[in-house]
């Protein structure tokens, strides 16, 4: 049997990771490399690239052609959208979004972005940091990535230079230090030849950091979920027609941040609504404790009205309940941005209408500086303030991910067109005893 | 914290279930499709697992080519009959009779293509406006795109260049009367992490895909199962092996691979060290570079 996989309890753990970059700086050559030299492409698939690297003329097989997968990309030679890959050692399963680099293509690596707690970019080491590389790193601090990884690729062109390599990693520590990303890491590497990827270089013994995949096992990311704020957000309500238990209702959902147990005194938002937790189920199976990112039911000791958009938390650790609201937006449609109109908001499991008021600044993804602009355009990010119909019940993004994130929707055309990040409140309110939200 | 963390099929699990509830809420007429095959098969749990006690909010819908495995069609029926679910079935006989479809000429006889006018017919006849499917990314370059709420136009097509971007799981469920969204649960699976989940919640799935001797002959470096409709080119012999099928479909373009195995266990063993992929195996997969996407654009599973 094989070691690599083959036991069905293998208590391996997930790490969902992002790479940015363009077809010159080797991503998709990395990537080749890693699913390669962990040995996950398959004769059949090795065979399809030999066929194609030769009609394209190509002498060796090209790695990049292994990940474009429409037709249209592997015409122009371009990656367009978002594409997942998996691939697995014997300590983790890997989940690679794969996003092009391009600033036109900013709304794919702000969507690939959004699921990854790891962000993997690359740069050549003939050009160093470039602008592309600061506004990779930007995203990626933007949606709250805990880890980034900095791959300074192409070592063998600058002959495996130490010097090289050392003032690549000052110029972007002086860069990164503005970023609130937590976790840097600096490897060379040459993704062509498999130096640093997979195995140790021998080209570069001056480098003492571990390689590409052995960073990408053991990076700690335990603790990169919301383990402080419990939230669960009401998807659903059971609530079964037949038998006895007619007066059965559980509420199903996924735990989004935080845990619950059995016992634990909740409260539900937006009403209010105070309760005990009388039983955590699965199934019909009882359950002691539900930790992000679980999917369960929560059965309340008293009969209390909660329904689909409710928020179920930690009696004592409130979200904030708002309106008014201010937010980090990213656009994604070709119809720009318009203050006024009315879009709806999706915001965990509740819609409601919104209207931005205002834009207070364009971000330069670039320079991380803030221009004055009147418009936000496609794959433009900016600072907005915005008011929703109901009260949203959240968290600042970069303490909760998914009680931070929403997105636009265009009511016309059910377009996704802008993807937002929740700051603190502008004047935080304080909560009262009971809210009447009966607007 | 570390006791607060997931496995990965653990982790996996609760995306699915996650992915199914905003479905029942968020749509009026879904309707999940069951094939009888391994991915569906962990599809029925996961719906088990999001809306048990209740019945689940929508039925199941299996479109039957005729050219099933009889195995398959035996043990489809058992699973919906032990879940106490509602199944529909729509045939490609039945509307090749109705005009909708037409069986093609030459020596193909393959009813995938067949499979698409079935599909979008059934649809529009119960008015569905979502479809959950077992389709994964890794099964093939072009679904490696593939969005977990797939976006089908008033025709069932597909338009990759114009796909809703995903952010976190907060997913886009608008649509336009006529128009409905493909929802594919297992996106984030693997092959692997389907059989392991076979073998974790114990699923029953259908004989075939266990080893067994079976009357087979070889075509473009496939084994196919021998049957009339299946007439031998010049050349090719029948003979009996011990073979399993790692995907059951249409029996004309469904190749087996030879093996022993005979519990999920050996399969999982077998699975880690397979050298071609899944679809590999499936004749329909090899005819160009972008055979499944064009498929796919036309309103394919």
């Amino acid at each position: 049997m094989n070691s690599r996989t083959g036991d069905p309890q293998a208590d391996v753990q997930l790490l969902r990771f992002s790479t940015c970059g363009s077809v010159d700086d080797g991503k998709s050559t990395l990537i080749g490399r890693l699913l390669h030299d962990s040995k996950l492409i398959l004769e059949d698939q090795l065979v399809a690239l030999q066929r194609a690297s030769l009609m394209r003329g190509e002498s060796e097989v090209n790695l990049a052609n292994l990940t474009d997968g429409l037709r249209a990309e592997r015409e122009q030679g371009i990656t367009i959208d978002v594409a997942y890959r998996y691939f697995a050692t014997p300590r983790r399963r890997f989940i690679v979004a794969d996003t092009p680099g391009h600033v036109q293509y900013t709304r794919n690596m702000v969507t690939g972005a959004s699921t990854s707690s790891l962000a993997l970019i690359l740069v050549d080491s003939r050009t160093g940091i470039i602008e592309q590389t600061r506004r990779h790193a930007t995203i990626a601090s933007l949606l709250g990535i805990p880890h980034l990884v900095l791959c300074v690729n192409k070592m063998d062109l600058v002959d495996f230079s130490e010097e090289v390599f050392e003032a690549i990693r000052k110029d972007f520590t002086r860069f990164s230090t503005r970023l609130k990303i937590k976790d840097v890491t600096v490897i060379p590497m040459s993704a062509l030849l498999g130096d640093n990827v997979v195995d140790r270089s021998s080209n570069m013994p001056w480098h003492m950091g571990e390689t590409l995949l052995s960073f990408l096992e053991s990076v700690h990311i335990a603790s990169d979920w919301n383990m402080q704020d419990p939230r669960f957000p009401v998807q659903w309500v059971i609530r079964p027609r037949f038998g006895r238990s007619t007066d059965y209702r559980a509420f199903a959902g996924q735990v989004a941040s935080g845990a619950f147990r059995v016992g634990d005194r909740v409260t539900v938002l937006p009403s209010g609504g105070q309760s005990r937790i009388q039983d955590i189920q699965l199934m019909s199976r009882s359950l002691e404790v539900a930790h992000a990112p679980m999917s369960a039911c929560i059965l309340l000791e008293d009969t209390i009205d909660v329904s689909r958009g409710d928020l179920i938390v930690a009696s004592d650790n409130l979200p904030h309940v708002g309106r008014d609201l201010e937010a980090m937006c990213c656009w994604m449609d070709e119809t720009p941005l318009q203050l006024g109109k009315k879009y709806l908001l999706k915001h965990t499991t509740r819609s409601t209408k919104a209207m931005v008021r205002h834009l207070q600044y364009r971000l330069d993804v670039n320079r991380l500086e803030e221009d004055s602009a009147h418009v936000l355009k496609l794959n433009e990010i900016g600072r907005i303030s915005l008011k929703t119909a109901t009260p949203l019940l959240y968290d600042r993004y970069h303490r909760n991910r998914t009680l931070g994130g929403f997105v636009l929707i265009d009511e016309s055309t059910h377009a996704t067109v802008g993807a937002g990040m929740l700051e603190e409140p502008a004047k935080p309110a304080p909560l009262p005893e009971r809210v009447d939200y009966s607007i | 914290m570390d006791s607060y963390y997931l496995s990965h099929l653990d982790a996996l699990e609760a995306e699915a279930i996650y992915v199914m509830r905003e479905v029942a809420a968020e749509f009026e007429r879904p309707v999940l499709l069951f094939s009888g095959g391994k991915d569906s098969i962990c599809l029925l749990r996961l719906a088990e697992k999001a809306f048990r006690p209740a019945h689940f909010p929508f039925p199941l819908l299996h479109i039957d080519t005729g050219h099933n495995f009889a195995e398959v069609i035996e043990f489809r029926d058992r699973r919906v009959k032990a879940l106490g679910e509602r199944l529909i079935v729509r045939t490609v006989d039945d509307a090749i009779d109705a005009g909708i479809a037409t069986e093609p000429g030459g020596t193909d006889k393959s009813r995938n293509w067949l499979q698409i006018p079935t599909l979008l017919h059934a649809l529009e006849e119960f008015k569905f406006d979502a479809a959950f499917g077992g389709a994964r990314r890794d099964e093939e370059k072009s679904r490696a795109k593939e969005r977990f709420f797939s976006f089908r136009d008033e025709f069932g097509q597909w338009d990759p260049r114009s796909q809703r971007p995903e952010l976190w799981s907060v997913y886009n469920t608008r649509i336009h009367p006529g128009e409905h969204i493909r929802v594919f649960p297992l996106s984030n699976w693997t092959e692997l992490d389907v059989w392991q989940y076979i073998a974790r919640e114990k699923l029953e799935i259908p004989s075939i895909y266990f080893s067994h001797r079976r009357e087979v002959f070889q075509r473009d470096g496939l084994w196919m199962s021998a049957c009339e409709l299946l007439p031998l080119k010049r050349g090719e012999v029948i003979e009996t092996r011990s073979i399993r099928f790692r995907t059951v479909g249409d029996i004309l373009c469904t190749a087996a691979i030879e093996s022993s195995c005979s519990t999920v266990q050996e399969i999982i063993g077998e699975v880690a060290a397979l050298k071609v992929t899944e679809r590999g195996a499936r004749a329909d997969d090899q005819v160009s570079e972008t055979s499944m996407e064009d498929r796919k654009r036309e309103g394919y599973f």
